[in-house]
Parts: structure tokens; C-alpha cells; sequence
């Protein structure tokens, strides 16, 4: 039972982890908090969807999903941040608020609002290892999340473009100094940020087998959440919380408490604001309020 | 000096990490008096008046206001104690015209039902004090002009006037005339002077010799944090001290 | 007036006391992301006072704006450790908290939502609306609007001039979530049903939306902003069957 649990919460949390890497990028790297991510998932589903539902096999239906949402978030860059990229940092937000509400409304008009469901499982079969049963589907989901983190990994470690984009979160003026493009590092973020969104769109939607156009909103809230938690200046502070929080989420469900999760969580991310804005693993509170 | 300190500092010291921007400092200022601190670049004096206003906490030392010690209250507490200031880059409210910056200074004493209701036909007192610091500084015709959108000298003009709204006893003036060509120095120098005459003493930070030595009643100069000389312009003119300080690293 | 047009009405009144609830707060330089949380408050304390205690609707809301208020000034004080966009979060998070919390709320109907209250005229409701827009913009023209736009463009300079900046914002805080109770308690009180679905996330942009659409410098941009919303929505509607 609990391992089993341990397993459920483990998928959610894969999908918390994208989507917190999705915000994080940005919020790292650029100081801005791209709400439209949340909607650049719930596309990321549809595109999926779509490849799957014409029949497309389901690495092209993924590789869709990912390339369709770093589209829209290349378009977002363009119209809803760089020209506010000198306006107090809220103004951003807030454009990118008004690009997410747009993106919803395209949706319910492209696909309707109502749910959209997969008839066949994409990936059925279940492998059993003793009392633990896991999907195929869930193998895949936790598979592809670790992938892609690892490729992301390698990219923000070890290519002269994620030396970039770390110079540029760590201070911004002086990487533009040393001849860093400020441009070219925002739209990589942003790119980066849109494949994450897209991959745990179409990944959860598969897993669900069920997508609506407002799905966006509920996990998104709940990423920027995770991202707070693992610590908002750190990039890779979600890979801890968002493993953590899916596996607290499914135990207090598992355990009575479904009504209570999401107070559980929100509180915990007021306080980790609060007192630790380093997030849980941080260390020094140096960074406190850096980009504030 | 004879008469009791209005501002009395008492062994300030402010440390930043391992240094000392302040060390042990101590004067007084008597009321009426006009007071200058001088002493080169990185000295500590916009340190002392961030610590005097409660911007800054001292690590040790008192500050008293006429006997009441005020030492690392919060800003809000002693500028309505008393201390008025104002900033070397000059920190004017924007988006608001000359005339609501004389407003939203007024002195603090009133009653909640004033503030929140419209100024124009709630508080007449509020009115009236605006009027008359705006004849003072003579900034009728700038009235509902945005404060920022004025010439750099006048809004210089503007924040003098935005601290002497809210009748401080002590007025802190950093730099007032950094930037400003000899006329208008010579303006500023008589609007301080008229400002002593209504009764206030003021605490000055001014790197123009000429303008300190033809205002200041008393000087005290200060270099690496510390007091290194005091007295009236004429005796600090001539210290030794004061010349190495200046000219030694100058040269 | 058909009763639909009076309904889109009502939605631009109720839509209106949120916009102002966020803009009091803006004002002092605080985005808050999570006023919806305190309109929910104010819908359950209003519900609460009519329906199970009998009292008329118009001393609840006094009550209710009052009890919010209080909340918003709680909420207030640790607001002030953040500022722009961590501030935003902790906000969003507390819409959310709210919301939770009512949806755990047994005694009120939890997830399946209360009700029993007595329908409100759409007058009745711009009675509240123009009556709070009116304060609004007389407390624009006085001192303490400046001393917020003070603290809001410098917060140290507005200290340095003797203004209480805690105090500034802390207030806005709970006059903002005073009114944002009120739209809360009429919006109740003309749906005649509330869930906690009622007061999240996307309650609390709409609020934002209002305020920016109309202009987020003056009061009465809220009033404009929350038309704009409502007839957006309404031209963006096919099958015309209500408002969201």
C-alpha cells in the first residue's frame, strides 16, 4: 500500500517537477513569473492529443506537444515580455496573465470545452512487482521526466548556451557586460520553459486520458507552488520539492486528508516565502529578495 | 555652547561588515545653530544622517532630540520627533505636483478624520501651512506642477520645502547645493538663513567650501568615520588637520 | 429589464467592489493576487449571519466587512517581509488557503456549496456599489491617498518625511479585503448559492483584470474596467445563456 502510494505520488510529482522547471527557468534566469506556462501545459496536452488521435505514433505525439508549446512560448516572449523587459518586474506577470486567459480562449474554441478523452489506452499493460502495481503509462511518465531533466541538465551545465543562461540569472548586468545577448538568453529560456510545459502536458493528459482547456490552471497554481518550495532562485530546487509535494499530495489522500492537501500546501509555501525564500534545501540567505 | 543640545550624538558607531563608517562619534547641535559637517568623499557623512534619521541602526551610541533619546527608532518616529531631511540624489514622490508633496508632509499630530477626508474642504490648516511654504521658497507658480518634471535646482527647492512643511526642529540638508551654479547656491544660502530666523537649526553635508564657510556658525569635520576637528569656519579653516585631510589626499 | 441584463448588472457591480478592493491595494504599491479569498470570506460571513442567525443583510455585510478587514490587516503584516512578484505568490497561495479551508468548512456545505439566502435586487447592489465607489474617490482627493502613493513610489523617503509605511500598507490591506467582503456578501446574496469554486484563482485575476483594463490610476477605472470584462465575456458568449 504504501509503496504503492510512494509510486502514485512519485508520477504526480514528475509532473509537478516539469512544470516547476518551466516557471523556474524564467523566474530564475529573467526574475519574471510567466503565469501563461500553466496554459503552454494544458496545450502541450491538446498537441499531444492531436498527433495521437490521428493516429501518430506516440514519440512523434510527445516530440508535438513539446516543440508546439516551445512555439507558443517563443510568441509570448515576443508580445507579452520583451517589450515589457524594462517595466517593473509585475508588468510582465501581468502580460503574460493576459497572454494565458487568450491562450485558454483559443483553445475552448479550437478543441470545445469539453473534455477531451482518449478512447484506447495509449500505453496500456502493467508491470507488478510484488505488491507495487505500476502502468506502463506511469513507467513512461517518470521515464521521459527523467530524461528530460537530465537533458536540461546537460544543457544549462555544460553548453556555452547554459553558461549563458547562468551568467545571466546570476547577474544580469554584468553577463551583458561580458557580451552575453540578453535576447538570445531570454528566448532559450523561454523555449527551454515552453518543451518542459508542453512534455508534462501531453505526459499527465496521457496518463489521465483526459484533458479539458481549464486543466491548466489547478496544476500550474500548484507548480509555482513547488517552484517556491525548492526555492525560487535556484533552478533545480524542483526536482527535490516536486517529487516531494506529489508524494505528500496522494498520502494525505491515500491517508483521509484530500480536502486538506492543497491548505497543506499553500500554507507551506507562504511560509517557505516567509522565512526561507532560499527554499528548503537553500543554504546561505545571501539571495534573499535578488530579484525583488 | 551654552544653551542644551537640541541634537546631541553620543559615541556613534555604524560598522558595515568588518568597517567603520562611523567611529565613536560625538557633537552637538544648539538650537539655532547651523551646523556643517565637511570631511572628503566616503567620510561618513551621509552614513551619520542615515543613522541620525533612523535609516540606518547605530551599532553603539546614543542620539538624543532635546533630551529625548531617539537612538534607532524607526525613521517614521523621529522625523515626527523632530528631524526633517533631505537626499543628495534628490528623492522626490513621483507622479505628484509640487503642491501634494507640501501636503502629504504636514506635520503629524492629526486626527485620522482629516487625513482620510478630501484635503480641500477638510483641512484648512493643512491648506495653509502649504500656502505659506510654498510662498516661503517661492514655488507659487510651480504649484500643480509635477515635482520631478522641474529643473534640477528647483527641485532641490522642492524637497527643502517638503521637509520644512512638516515643522522639524532640526532640519538635515545633505549636499543642498551639489550641482547648483553660485546664484543659485547664494539663493539657498539666504533661504537657510531665513529658515534660522523662523527658528530652526539645521545639520548640513556640503562639499562646497565657500558656500559652508559663509553659512556655517560651526563646523566639525570628519574623515574615515572619525571626528578629526571642530569649531568655527575660521579656526577650521586653519587646522593643520584639516588641511592634511584635504590636501594630502587631494594632491 | 430582462432578468439576464439585470444579472450581467449585478455581475458588473459585484465585479466592481473587487476591483476596488485590489486597487486600494495597489495603491500602495502591493499586487495582490489573492483578493477572491477575502470576497469568499465575506460571501460565507454574510451567508452565515442571514441565513442561520436571521439578520438582515445589511448590518451581515457591515459585519462581514469588518470581520475581513481584520483578516486583511492579519494578512497584512507578513505581506510586508515581500515585495512585487514574491508578494503576488504569497497572496495567490492564500487565495487558495481560503479557498481550502471552505472547502473543508462541513458546517457551511463544504464542497457541495450553502444556501438559503434571500435574493437582492440589482439596485440594492449598486446601492453598495456607487455608495463604496464614492468613498473611494473622496478618500482619492485626501491626505492619506498621498501618503499611499508616497509609500508606494518610496518607501523609505516616505518614512523619512514621518509617514508610517506599515501602517499605510497594513491598512490598505484590510480596507481592501473589507470590500472585497462586501462584493463577496452580494454576490451571495444574488446568486443565492456559494461554493468555494466561487472564490478562486481565477476570481482574484478578474479583479486585476478589471482594475487594469480600466486603468489601474483612478477609481472609477474599476467601474469601466469591470463593463469592458462583463461585455467581453457577453460578446464572447455563442449561445448567450448567462454570465460566467
Amino acid at each position: 500500500m504504501l509503496l504503492q502510494q510512494l509510486v502514485n505520488g512519485l508520477t504526480l510529482g514528475a509532473v509537478y517537477t516539469l512544470i516547476a522547471l518551466s516557471f523556474s527557468l524564467v523566474m530564475g534566469i529573467l526574475g519574471v513569473l510567466n503565469l501563461a506556462i500553466a496554459e503552454l501545459f494544458m496545450l502541450g496536452a491538446y498537441f499531444g492529443f492531436t498527433a495521437i488521435l490521428a493516429q501518430l505514433p506516440l514519440p512523434v505525439a510527445l516530440v508535438a506537444a513539446m516543440l508546439g508549446s516551445a512555439l507558443v512560448a517563443i510568441v509570448i516572449q515576443k508580445i507579452a515580455y520583451e517589450p515589457l523587459r524594462d517595466a517593473p518586474i509585475v508588468t510582465p506577470m501581468l502580460s503574460t496573465l493576459g497572454f494565458s486567459i487568450i491562450l485558454q480562449n483559443v483553445a475552448t474554441n479550437v478543441w470545445g470545452s469539453d473534455p477531451l478523452q482518449l478512447t484506447d489506452e495509449v500505453l496500456p499493460g502493467r508491470l507488478t512487482l510484488g505488491s507495487v502495481s505500476i502502468s506502463t503509462m506511469q513507467l513512461l511518465v517518470m521515464g521521459a521526466t527523467v530524461a528530460l531533466v537530465a537533458i536540461l541538465a546537460f544543457v544549462v551545465q555544460k553548453t556555452p548556451a547554459g553558461r549563458a543562461l547562468r551568467a545571466v540569472a546570476e547577474n544580469r548586468d554584468v553577463a551583458r557586460l561580458l557580451g552575453v545577448s540578453a535576447a538570445r538568453v531570454t528566448l532559450l529560456a523561454f523555449v527551454l520553459s515552453g518543451v518542459m510545459a508542453g512534455a508534462a502536458g501531453v505526459l499527465i493528459g496521457m496518463h489521465y486520458a483526459v484533458i479539458t482547456p481549464y486543466m491548466g490552471v489547478d496544476i500550474g497554481l500548484k507548480a509555482i507552488a513547488v517552484m517556491v518550495i525548492g526555492g525560487t532562485t535556484r533552478i533545480w530546487g524542483a526536482l527535490v520539492a516536486g517529487p516531494l509535494i506529489g508524494i505528500a499530495e496522494v498520502m494525505t489522500v491515500a491517508y483521509g486528508g484530500s480536502q486538506v492537501r492543497d491548505f497543506v500546501v499553500y500554507g507551506l509555501m507562504i511560509l517557505i516565502l516567509l522565512l526561507r525564500p532560499q527554499g528548503i534545501l537553500g543554504g546561505s540567505r545571501s539571495e534573499q529578495g535578488q530579484r525583488v | 555652547m551654552t544653551a542644551p543640545a537640541l541634537l546631541s550624538l553620543k559615541n556613534i558607531t555604524k560598522l558595515f561588515g568588518g568597517i567603520r563608517a562611523l567611529a565613536d562619534v560625538s557633537f552637538d547641535v544648539a538650537p539655532g545653530q547651523i551646523v556643517g559637517v565637511i570631511g572628503p568623499n566616503g567620510a561618513g557623512k551621509t552614513s551619520m544622517f542615515n543613522v541620525i534619521t533612523g535609516a540606518y541602526k547605530a551599532d553603539s551610541g546614543h542620539v538624543m532630540l532635546a533630551g529625548e533619546d531617539v537612538t534607532n527608532q524607526p525613521p517614521h518616529r523621529i522625523a515626527r520627533a523632530g528631524i526633517s531631511r533631505t537626499f543628495q540624489n534628490i528623492r522626490l514622490f513621483g507622479g505628484m505636483t509640487v503642491w501634494e508633496h507640501l501636503l502629504v508632509s504636514q506635520p503629524h499630530s492629526e486626527s485620522l478624520m482629516r487625513r482620510v477626508l478630501p484635503t480641500r474642504w477638510a483641512d484648512p490648516t493643512a491648506l495653509q501651512r502649504a500656502e505659506e511654504v510654498l510662498a516661503f521658497f517661492g514655488l507659487e507658480e510651480m504649484k500643480d506642477r509635477n515635482a520631478r518634471s522641474l529643473p534640477y535646482g528647483l527641485q532641490r527647492r522642492v524637497e527643502m520645502a517638503r521637509a520644512v512643511t512638516a515643522r522639524p526642529k532640526l532640519l538635515l540638508l545633505d549636499e543642498p547645493v551639489a550641482g547648483m551654479n553660485h546664484d543659485e547656491a547664494e539663493d539657498i544660502r539666504k533661504l537657510i538663513l531665513r529658515l534660522r530666523d523662523d527658528g530652526l537649526s539645521v545639520l548640513l553635508i556640503e562639499h562646497d567650501m565657500a558656500f559652508v564657510m559663509n553659512l556655517c556658525d560651526y563646523l566639525h569635520v570628519v574623515d574615515f568615520g572619525a571626528m578629526i576637528a571642530h569649531g568655527r569656519p575660521e579656526e577650521v579653516r586653519a587646522d593643520p588637520v584639516v588641511l592634511e585631510a584635504y590636501l594630502g589626499r587631494a594632491a | 429589464m430582462s432578468t439576464y441584463y439585470a444579472g450581467l448588472l449585478a455581475d458588473v457591480g459585484i465585479l466592481t467592489l473587487g476591483g476596488l478592493s485590489v486597487y486600494i491595494i495597489l495603491a500602495t504599491g502591493q499586487l495582490s493576487l489573492g483578493n477572491a479569498g477575502f470576497m469568499g470570506i465575506g460571501a460565507y460571513i454574510t451567508s452565515y449571519l442571514t441565513v442561520t442567525l436571521g439578520i438582515g443583510i445589511t448590518p451581515a455585510l457591515f459585519v462581514a466587512a469588518v470581520a475581513s478587514g481584520i483578516i486583511g490587516v492579519v494578512v497584512g503584516f507578513p505581506a510586508l517581509r515581500l515585495k512585487g512578484i514574491y508578494l503576488a505568490i504569497a497572496t495567490l497561495g492564500f487565495g487558495e488557503m481560503v479557498r481550502s479551508f471552505f472547502l473543508n468548512l462541513s458546517a457551511m456545505g463544504g464542497s457541495s456549496g450553502f444556501h438559503g439566502m434571500k435574493h437582492i435586487s440589482v439596485g440594492y447592489i449598486w446601492v453598495w456599489v456607487i455608495g463604496i465607489l464614492l468613498v473611494v474617490m473622496l478618500l482619492e482627493r485626501s491626505r492619506v491617498w498621498l501618503e499611499m502613493q508616497a509609500v508606494n513610489d518610496d518607501e523609505t523617503a516616505a518614512g523619512l518625511v514621518g509617514l508610517n509605511a506599515t501602517a499605510i500598507k497594513v491598512g490598505a490591506f484590510g480596507a481592501g479585503a473589507a470590500v472585497a467582503a462586501i462584493s463577496g456578501g452580494l454576490f451571495a446574496h444574488h446568486h443565492v448559492y456559494i461554493e468555494p469554486g466561487n472564490f478562486g484563482f481565477e476570481r482574484s485575476i478578474d479583479f486585476v483584470l478589471a482594475v487594469i483594463l480600466g486603468g489601474s490610476t483612478v477609481g472609477p477605472g474599476a467601474l469601466v474596467g469591470s463593463l469592458v470584462l462583463v461585455m467581453l465575456r457577453f460578446a464572447g458568449r455563442h449561445d448567450g445563456t448567462g454570465a460566467a
